[in-house]
């Protein structure tokens, strides 16, 4: 396959399960493919350099940063946006618990964080607090302090293995 | 952040690559993972006009053993050689330098080659391919040609790679006997990158007795170099901390060190120092 466009790139790829075909300036980066031309705004602008993990999608089911990948790249891949981590109606269960424990405050890392957790609960069901620092350390917050959205991690991951969990009191109501 | 404009080519073959590189040499850019070029062209530091894309090329991401070396594709992500199980049993110095860099994200889509290729003076990778005594096979349009690691870093950004050729691949020598390989980091904390990096990579005799010591540093001057004194105190003699303490003071010899807003040169020189002896250390401590 060699191409060489002249103006418009046009490519074809699966995007959170359906395929999707587009056509954009060949310089367009993966991010601003789905924001401009796909109208997928969830998929945030940070840095665009790729140190804050916020324009973070799953490419292949691997988290990657959107900033640094070209449009042109993902042709006949499969491409996962927060847009499609519901099932219908019924949010995710990180969602939900992102939602509930107040792990996203103004929201603006929240897509990213939730991509790459989702693929972490995907390979691994039982994370430790460990495990999940490790695997998010590639998305910067500053509004929460980070702790938040570990706790909503792992009570998500507690959900999704059918557990009963309840919200640590101190993550309700905070430390007296 | 927009890059200038460029042509775009994912050559399928890698004989299309080398000609399409051969004819736009001066022009092009080969992109791998894309985690320095894309960076830099939308910096426009770098203003390619066409990008060859290299990612659709069959059989470039591979890691291998064939005849007493590991071979390792130039477009296997820092990732894959992260999670090989085979790696971490036969050359866990590899797996353990992927697990610096950057994080989650970046490693899923940066490349050994693409890192090797840019000679970032602040990445990993050259530190670890100098202390494995790594070679880079370099193919274009006049051949194949292998460059001894030391060979290959010339200057910051700069290594030995002619404008017409690819990197293609990595090769490290399989470890004979007792071993012990590390790589200790200062990580910038903003960028992740390396403040300083050493690798070491020790081959023991009987009774601790350092037979060829390897030690490759990156981060701390223009470009990675090889810590030959730090070897020569090493090499046969008996590994102790005092051994450590006293190679190590060794490690920035004749090295012209970098000072930034982050860590001046005299603090560099302390790191290197400090960090090369907790290699050491902690290489030998594999080792047993």
């Amino acid at each position: 396959m060699s191409r060489k466009p002249k103006q418009k790139a046009h490519i074809e790829f699966t995007l959170n399960g359906e395929t999707a075909e587009v056509a954009f300036a060949p310089h367009k980066t993966l991010l601003e493919v789905l924001r401009e031309d796909l109208n997928l705004t969830g998929t945030k602008h940070g840095c665009e350099l790729g140190e804050c993990g916020t324009c973070t999608v799953l490419v292949d089911r691997k988290p990657i940063l959107s900033c640094l990948m070209l449009g042109l790249d993902v042709e006949g891949r499969e491409v996962t946006t927060v847009e499609g981590m519901n099932e219908g109606a019924q949010l995710h269960p990180l969602q939900e618990t992102f939602a509930d424990t107040g792990a996203a405050q103004c929201g603006y890392c929240t897509p990213g964080f939730l991509l790459v957790a989702k693929e972490l609960l995907t390979k691994n069901p039982n994370p430790t607090r460990e495990e999940i620092k490790e695997a998010l350390s590639g998305n910067l917050c500053r509004c929460t302090g980070y702790i938040k959205i570990y706790e909503a991690v792992e009570l998500a991951a507690a959900k999704m293995r059918g557990e009963s969990v309840e919200l640590p009191k101190e993550s309700v109501y905070g430390y007296e | 952040m927009i890059p200038t404009q460029f042509d775009y080519i994912a050559p399928a073959t890698l004989d299309e690559a080398i000609q399409l590189l051969a004819d736009n040499a001066y022009d092009a850019k080969l992109l791998a993972g894309g985690h320095s070029l894309i960076p830099a062209m939308k910096l426009r530091l770098a203003q390619p006009a066409m990008l060859i894309d290299i990612g659709r090329i069959k059989d470039l991401a591979y890691i291998r053993e064939e005849g007493g070396q590991i071979l390792i594709g130039a477009m296997t992500t820092h990732y894959q050689l992260e999670s090989s199980e085979r790696l971490k049993e036969i050359c866990p110095l590899l797996p353990e330098t992927a697990g610096h860099i950057g994080d989650a994200q970046v490693r899923n889509k940066g490349t050994i080659g693409g890192s090797l290729a840019h000679s970032d003076p602040a990445a990993d990778w050259p530190a670890t391919v100098i202390a494995l005594n790594g070679e880079i096979v370099a193919t274009g349009k006049n051949g194949e040609r292998t460059i001894k690691a030391d060979d290959f870093f010339v200057d910051m950004l700069t290594t030995a790679l002619e404008p017409v050729e690819i990197l293609r691949e990595i090769r490290v020598p399989l470890v004979q006997g007792r071993a012990g390989q590390a790589y200790t980091k200062v990580p910038h904390p903003a960028s992740g990158f390396a403040v300083v990096g050493v690798a070491v990579n020790l081959s023991l005799g009987a009774d601790d007795v350092c037979q060829s010591a390897s030690v490759g540093i990156t981060g701390a001057a223009v470009k990675a170099y090889r810590a030959r004194g730090v070897e020569n105190a090493l090499n046969g003699n008996r590994i102790d901390e005092a051994l450590a303490q006293t190679a190590s003071a060794h490690a920035a010899d004749g090295v012209d060190l970098n000072g930034d807003l982050y860590a001046s040169a005299d603090y560099r020189r302390h790191l290197v120092e400090v960090y090369t002896r907790r290699a050491i250390l902690k290489a030998f401590a594999q080792a047993k």
